[in-house]
């Protein structure tokens, strides 16, 4: 046997376990899934067979469609305003923090992380609730005569997912930035380029496989997220994630909480073409 | 006597057998108030057993898990009242010994054989009850208010109103505003519910579930929750006394919760033990007052052991006039359930 035949057995070996998990927890289960979305319910009782009228109830019932508006435009305004938030903290750790104190500042930003997920969802009702600690400083500060509602909207779920994804967004840019060399900078500005023209013109676009990469997770994360727009939207509208539990858990209607999970890794299979040509996932 | 002596043999077997060493292990599907220890650790210390207990919420959701599940994963099942026949034609009910369960000390409207009772032969028992109705800050919203819904969507409380994140009970509450009997919701008059249930969402400020919607009465988030009731409030009526819950002119819903001996269990004899437990005056003084929701216990004789605090918490002495007024869940078929879900799921996404 060829050295070459050898190894590439060995990497097959290696790859295997990876590649059976996958396709045991992945393929298999999303395949299942899929022939699921084309059957129907007859009374209580899932009827197998080729049925597309889960998918069209999807495009022309109003409360579905509203469901997937409402997903998409809470998902590229978190992504925005985490992106634009993120980069300039990352930038920060990166280029003025000294490198001896870079490790602490990402500890800082990051430290949420540590809390879980769904103990931090709850906690910010306390925060942007009628009492809670925003409404009483405005009140405090004489800004506001009423409490103003921000608890149960979607801004709180959008002030919710922001919190998240900025910490995550921060350390997928801020891996990028520290990669790039001072050199690009310096000579960008010994040939005439302002700061702002530097940056625009030289660090945004060598940045840029970072920041899509960040954005890209974000988006994923964001649009599939249930926890986040269940505890803090209140129910004043509904999300695809929170569709799709209402007809697991309570109508027990798995073609079309199928369908719809079709119609979401549709979404983000879309959103990784369109963003493949700057996406670096070995960047994260 | 020759039955009483079976009976305590088989408990005492029961006990013997069961040592910690051979880590006897019972499995119970329930709602979330049979999680509190207070409950749970007298029967797992008399019985030297473990009691693996996996919450869900909804009657599909629990049906879903069993229908998954292999026979012998499960040994006790909590369920809605009103979804027992649903259980037990899905096959997921044992028979239980009627015999055995003390129903002849439940309050009268408590026993619910039309619900428990399938073909003749028993297969739940009921172990809880409260109401759906109206919960309130009094402090902050007039009491008299509360005593008719029409209120509730006349403006004065705009913004103040959480709802109850169950379609069953509040499609009910708005059914009864209308003057429809719960019995009575078909797919027919399903739509005269459709103006009054818009109404009361745009004049509500959330729509939560258990948890949320505890917070944000407790929060002053909102001031009334239609759909509460003492499962709502009671539990936070030490800290609050300000919370109250009523049953508006038009009346409420009477929820009740029963348990029953999954079919296939390996340990049937264990299981029915469990049930036996929950439903004796002890077992049902704990799951009245449990930490995660207070309800009135469908044991009469449970009165004996709560404290008279507990007691005033729960309404005891009102419960003649309360369940007067009460009505059942409704009970849709499955094409009036998915219209009701889908009604509910639009009322959401408003």
């Amino acid at each position: 046997m060829s050295l070459a035949a050898r190894d590439r057995r060995l990497a097959w070996g290696l790859m295997a376990p990876a590649l059976l998990w996958t396709a045991a927890f992945f393929v298999l289960p999303f395949l299942g899934m899929i022939a699921l979305s084309f059957a129907h319910m007859e009374g209580r009782q899932v009827v197998q067979g080729f049925d597309t009228g889960n998918y069209a109830r999807i495009f022309t019932d109003w409360t579905m469609l509203k469901a997937l508006i409402n997903s998409l435009e809470i998902t590229a305004v978190v992504t925005v305003i985490s992106v634009v938030l993120a980069y300039p903290l990352a930038a920060i750790i990166a280029f003025r923090v000294p490198a001896r104190w870079q490790r602490l500042a990402l500890l800082m930003a990051v430290l949420p992380f540590w809390t879980s997920y769904v103990v931090r969802s709850y906690s910010w009702p306390l925060v942007l609730g009628q009492n809670g600690v925003v409404n009483q400083t405005l009140l405090g500060l004489g800004l506001i005569a009423e409490p103003v509602q921000i608890a149960s909207t979607r801004a709180a779920t959008v002030v919710g997912f922001v919190h998240f994804f900025v910490m995550l967004l921060t350390l997928t840019i801020y891996a990028n930035l520290i990669q790039l060399s001072p050199n690009y900078a310096r000579a960008a500005q010994d040939l005439g380029a302002s700061r702002w023209q530097t940056f625009v013109h030289v660090i945004l676009p060598l940045t840029l496989p970072g920041v899509v990469t960040g954005a890209f997770l974000t988006f994923v994360l964001c649009i599939g997220d249930y926890i986040t727009p269940q505890i803090l939207g209140g129910n004043t509208e509904l999300t695809l994630p929170q569709l799709i539990m209402l007809q697991l858990g309570r109508s027990g209607n798995f073609p079309l909480a199928s369908a719809l999970s079709v119609v979401l890794m549709a979404v983000v299979t879309l959103a990784y073409f369109a963003s493949s040509r700057w996406l670096r996932l070995d960047r994260v | 006597m020759e039955m009483t002596m079976t009976r305590t043999l088989s408990a005492l077997a029961l006990i013997l057998t069961a040592t910690p060493g051979l880590a006897q292990e019972l499995n119970a599907l329930v709602w979330c108030d049979h999680t509190d220890p207070a409950l749970i650790r007298p029967f797992e210390e008399k019985f030297g057993v473990k009691v693996n207990l996996k919450e869900y919420e909804g009657t599909a959701a629990g049906l879903a898990i069993l229908d998954q599940s292999q026979p012998g994963d499960w040994d006790v099942l909590v369920i809605d009242a009103v979804d027992v026949k649903r259980a037990v034609e899905a096959g997921h009910l044992a028979e239980l010994p009627a015999d055995q369960l003390p129903t002849a000390d439940f309050f009268p409207e408590l026993v619910m054989a039309e619900n428990n009772t399938v073909g003749g032969k028993t297969y739940a028992v009921t172990e809880k009850f409260g109401y759906n109705t109206v919960s309130y800050d009094k402090s902050k919203v007039d009491p008299a208010d509360m005593e008719d819904m029409a209120t509730l969507t006349s403006g004065k409380y705009d913004g103040r109103i959480g709802i109850y994140d169950y379609y069953l009970p509040v499609l009910g509450l708005v059914a009864l505003s209308q003057g429809i009997k719960t019995a009575d919701i078909t797919a027919e008059n399903l739509g005269a519910l459709r103006e009054p249930l818009m109404a009361l969402r745009k004049a509500s400020k959330q729509v939560s579930e258990v948890v949320a919607a505890q917070t944000a009465l407790a929060t002053g988030e909102v001031d009334i929750v239609v759909g509460g009731g003492e499962w709502l409030t009671a539990v936070l009526a030490t800290e609050n006394p300000n919370l109250d819950w009523t049953i508006p002119k038009q009346g409420a819903l009477r929820w009740a919760q029963s348990i029953g001996v999954v079919a296939g269990s390996t340990q049937p004899d264990l299981a029915l033990e469990f049930v036996k437990y929950i439903v004796s005056p002890e077992g049902q003084a704990a799951l009245a007052t449990s930490s995660c929701y207070w309800g009135m216990p469908a044991n009469a004789k449970a009165g004996e052991v709560l404290s008279p605090e507990a007691k005033a918490v729960l309404r005891w002495d009102q419960q003649p006039d309360f369940l007067a007024r009460a009505q059942l869940y409704p009970i849709p078929d499955a094409a009036l359930d998915t219209a009701m879900q889908d009604l509910w799921t639009e009322m959401l996404n408003q």
